[in-house]
């Protein structure tokens, strides 16, 4: 059974989104995770590194570390999973507090923002944030079947 | 990724290509703005090429729709990928946007 136990850091800026995005799809790539899930893992941590970028370190450039450990049966079977953790040291900032937006309102009412970690919270079977220390920290595991 | 626009009489069509991402979505936004105007009675978004949507690429297709329903025309979404489209039953666009 393939698996994968990595880490690596880049510096918090919206240049390095492919970078990330690139190392993870690598990982669940060789772990044979399905295609769907693949992407929608991805677009789980774009939603949450875009928010570091954006808002972690106000006038400074600051980094964001990234450890992945998944695991994978090849074949038809397909299950495994993904664990993976992200640390920044901005200010302190808990993604998962906001109120989930209103998805049943008319595209008149809705209301911008919000939907990237609902989307998250919706794809990952567990996301959790803790600030520890000086720290930032979200951790979450997705499983396939 | 890559933007395509055509205008046949009072129908655009846009076609988008690649991965609509955080960094994509500014260029579509910028787009739109310029692409539909007063004069637009229909606007087609094609997205058989499209095979990622993010949050901020949710927003400039929400403004979209909000622009064409400002000028009171219609706006449909065409060849939407299953995975894209789950990504709109997910958060719900799947229920604001006319598919084709």
């Amino acid at each position: 059974m393939p698996s994968v136990n990595t880490a690596f850091k880049v510096e918090a800026v919206l240049d390095n989104l492919d970078t990330v995005l690139n190392k993870i799809e690598t990982v669940l790539d060789d772990v044979e995770c399905p295609p769907k899930t693949a992407m929608q893992i991805a677009l789980t941590i774009e939603e949450l590194f875009v928010n570091v970028a954006n808002y972690a370190y106000p006038g400074i450039v600051g980094g964001c570390d990234f450890s992945l450990q998944a695991e994978g049966e090849e074949g038809m079977e397909h299950r495994g999973y993904i664990v993976i953790e992200m640390r920044d040291k901005g200010i302190p900032f808990d993604p998962l507090a906001k109120e989930d937006p209103d998805i049943t309102l008319s595209a008149e009412e809705r209301k911008i923002g919000g939907l990237g970690i609902f989307m998250a919270k919706q794809i990952m079977d567990e996301i959790d944030y803790q600030r520890e220390g000086n720290e930032n920290v979200m951790k979450m595991k997705k499983v396939w079947t | 990724m890559e933007i395509i626009t055509e205008k046949n009489g009072t129908e655009a069509t846009m076609v988008l290509k690649g991965r609509l991402d955080t960094n994509a979505a500014p260029d579509m936004a910028k787009t739109v703005d310029a692409f539909l105007t007063s004069e637009t009675e229909k606007f087609i978004l094609d997205m058989a090429d499209c095979d990622y949507v993010a949050s901020s690429g949710l927003r400039v297709i929400l403004n979209a729709q909000k622009k064409m329903n400002g000028f009171g025309g219609t706006m449909v979404v065409k060849n939407v990928v299953g995975d894209v489209m789950e990504v709109f039953e997910m958060t719900g666009f799947a229920d604001i946007l006319v598919f084709e």
